[in-house]
């Protein structure tokens, strides 16, 4: 199928840096969905989810979205888009995981640096399939015209627009699992009702892509914007999105008995007092995830705070520290009763 | 790269008639390829890591139901992670019906292969070391299968871990047998299990042997119906590395066989020599807990038919010289903190309590004495552990 439509090709633009809009009538390709149904397209413009790759305009029926407390994952820029089959809607569940039909996606894209200088690193697709999700790593070329699969992962030496030296990581297929895993399936993580914007919802609804704004939603705190936000909150939106994926029951670190979930309000599954089960070194020589009162004494904030292999938490995505969720994590445990 | 050749009939029922085996040798690239052949890999499959060093620098993973990853022999295909960046063990497994045979993990920065919910595993010849020896540095695990059901480890050497060389936690029916666990914190850990056989393994020059724990606040408690049998458990007498806030950080230099918690233990014929604080350990979990599931004694431990050897003559805690001293120099071969239930014991030998009566008191309040001397008591047998055929079948 194919929808002709009027679309602002504005490479010059960004590569000139200039602003020169050309208006072009063309033919715009439908989304394969056959390539979202099976297989492994080896690139990943054989989706057609993008009208081009550098500048990532997105197909006429995919959808921009951003997440009210978003992963860290070393500070790159995470440009994230839905697509739905047509005629086919989202439909919400309180504040959880948005239910998508079988037949869409979900697209994240990881990239350094503004403008001309923006560098695309690696695109991740979920793919929703009869049998279930699939996750799949792409990685961009030199010229960043196309992405290449990389099922392996790979690890990119690279320098940061703040002039850090990074040791970039693309996960491999199976480490995206690690992640997005509940009970050995494959599930989205970051599309749930209370992590997104309500005016995103009801721009959804109006555009009859979302059945109805689900109660709960956008109930995390906007990270962005985080000043005069409640430290608790804070902290527990940063858990939930960057630890709660795995440290949940079911979830890649379920033995561990530590649950940092948004909903979960147990002292102990949370870490508070709690003992370490099979942390090794990385306990820190401290006796517990969470000493009310005192950060330095919580291994929570010490494997927060290392990049070592075996030490550092998250396990999987990233290779640098992130200053900000370790300044509210410590802000909350700081402000926590000690007694 | 990899090559792909047909292989023989598959002997397992549930695999497709014709698996492939997929070849991967060492040298550039070694990673992404041997990745790759994990994830390309289909039920039924082999990845053959031909002989040689592959160095690597993340993590490996396999998600593939009942594939085999074989090497040359655990001196031959030689997995190197002294250089690894990223991801918390060497290599994780997550599928059922997985054979780990005949090749090593050297130096991983995490945990040696962890397989989480990987239901019929077997484990069999491998070699996961710390060729830096004993310090707390070192991944906390060397072959460490969570949260699964039908488990055999056997024929492996574990050397050098920080936590347990051999960690069995919140799993069912297990057999670890013949294996060779040297220089770890705790060379065995059974913990938070049921059904489990410890037997025929050699336990030398760890800080204790063979540990079966169950401790509160896990998704699964209760651990118990654990035989320990026919182990040699010599010379556990290594300084205690483990990094501290570890639950066997507390675990003493010289420690032979310990129960902390759990129900149903049999120890059974082992060969006990040279461990310097106490042969036999059985303890109650001391620390606060917040759990309605959780039973913190040691209750119904029968110990029957061992060999005890010298030792308990240098014991690794306070107090614990004095105690010796007052009982001529060493202490007797079995100890208790005076809070078991319902001890079976066969073996007349001399078992010092530390007379505690309440769970959590503080060893300060200890009121060491001898048990008195009992009659031998009724013995139980417990269920064998039955493995699938499939899975012995799977090494034949």
């Amino acid at each position: 199928m194919k929808k002709s439509l009027l679309i602002f090709v504005a490479a010059a633009a960004a590569l000139a840096g200039s602003i020169t809009v050309n208006a072009t009538v063309i033919d715009e390709p439908a989304v394969n969905d056959a390539a979202i149904l099976e297989g492994m397209p080896r690139t990943l413009s054989e989706f057609r989810f993008f009208t081009d790759g550098m500048i990532h305009h997105p197909n006429y029926q995919v959808t921009g979205y951003e997440l009210n407390t978003p992963l860290y994952s070393d500070g790159a820029d995470k440009l994230r888009f839905v697509y739905l089959p047509e005629g086919t809607v989202l439909m919400g569940e309180g504040g959880g995981l948005l239910k998508f039909p079988v037949g869409s996606a979900i697209i994240k894209t990881f990239a350094f640096g503004e403008g001309e200088d923006r560098r695309l690193i690696e695109t991740r697709v979920l793919l929703h399939r009869t049998t279930g999700w699939v996750a799949l790593p792409y990685r961009w070329n030199e010229d960043q015209t196309d992405a290449k699969l990389a099922l392996a992962g790979a690890r990119i030496p690279m320098t940061r627009p703040d002039g850090e030296e990074i040791s970039y990581r693309i996960p491999n297929k199976n480490q995206c699992k690690t992640c997005h895993s509940k009970d050995g399936e494959v599930i989205p993580i970051g599309p749930k009702a209370r992590n997104l914007p309500s005016e995103w919802l009801a721009q959804m609804v109006d555009t009859g892509h979302l059945s109805a704004v689900p109660s709960g939603s956008d109930v995390l705190p906007h990270w962005t914007d985080r000043e005069g936000a409640e430290t608790a909150d804070l902290a527990r939106a940063y858990l939930d999105v960057n630890c709660a994926h795995c440290h949940q029951p079911g979830g890649g670190a379920s033995n561990s008995g530590l649950d940092l979930r948004w909903e979960q309000y147990d002292q102990t599954k949370l870490g508070i007092r709690k003992p370490p089960v099979a942390a090794g070194r990385g306990a820190g020589g401290h006796a517990v995830s969470i000493a009310p009162g005192d950060p330095d004494a919580s291994i929570l904030v010490y494997r927060m705070s290392s990049t070592e292999a075996g030490v550092a938490m998250p396990e999987l995505g990233r290779s640098t520290n992130d200053p900000d969720g370790i300044a509210v994590v410590r802000k909350w445990i700081e402000e926590m009763p000690a007694s | 790269m990899i090559r792909m050749t047909v292989a023989a009939l598959a002997f397992c029922s549930a695999a497709p008639i014709l698996a492939e085996t997929h070849t991967v040798s060492a040298g550039e690239g070694a990673q992404e390829r041997l990745q790759e052949a994990l994830i390309l890999a289909e039920p039924g499959d082999e990845v053959v890591l031909e002989a040689g060093r592959y160095t690597l620098t993340d993590g490996l993973s396999l998600d593939v139901d009942g594939v085999t990853l074989r090497g040359a022999g655990m001196d031959a295909s030689i997995l190197d992670f002294t250089d690894q960046a990223g991801s918390g063990e060497g290599l994780l497994v997550t599928s059922d019906n997985v054979t780990l045979r005949d090749f090593a993990v050297e130096n991983a920065k995490g945990d040696g292969i962890k397989s989480k919910g990987a239901d019929q595993i077997v484990y069999h010849a491998l070699r996961v070391e710390w060729t830096n020896g004993p310090d707390a540095s070192n991944g906390a695990y060397g072959i460490y299968p969570v949260e699964a059901s039908n488990i055999l480890v056997q024929d492996s050497y574990v050397r050098g871990a920080s936590d347990a060389g051999i960690y069995v936690g919140q799993s069912e029916n297990i057999v670890v047998r013949r294996n060779r666990v040297v220089e770890n914190v705790a060379g065995i850990e059974i913990e938070n299990s049921n059904h489990a056989e410890v037997t025929e393994n050699l336990a030398t020059k760890n800080t204790g042997g063979i540990l079966v724990f169950d401790l509160p606040g896990l998704p699964k408690v209760g651990g118990g119906d654990v035989l320990v049998a026919r182990n040699a458990v010599i010379d556990n007498n290594t300084d205690n590395f483990a990094p501290e806030g570890n639950i066997v950080a507390s675990v003493p230099a010289g420690t032979g066989v310990m129960v902390m918690a759990n129900t149903r233990v049999q120890v059974l014929e082992n060969a006990l020599v040279n461990n310097s604080t106490s042969h036999v350990m059985l303890i109650a979990y001391s620390q606060p807990y917040d759990d309605d599931r959780y039973q913190p004694r040691p209750v119904q431990v029968e110990l029957r038919d061992n060999i005890y050897g010298s030792g308990g003559n240098a014991p690794d805690f306070a107090g614990g010289d004095m105690i010796a001293a007052a009982m001529g120099g060493s202490l007797p071969p079995v100890l208790t903190d005076g809070l078991h239930q319902n001890l079976g014991r066969n073996d007349q030998v001399p078992i010092l309590t530390l007379g505690l009566t309440k769970v959590g008191q503080p060893f300060a309040e200890a009121q060491p004495s001898l048990l008195r001397p009992a009659p031998i008591t009724s013995t139980w047998t417990n269920d064998p552990v039955v493995l699938p055929e499939e899975m012995e079948a799977r090494l034949k």
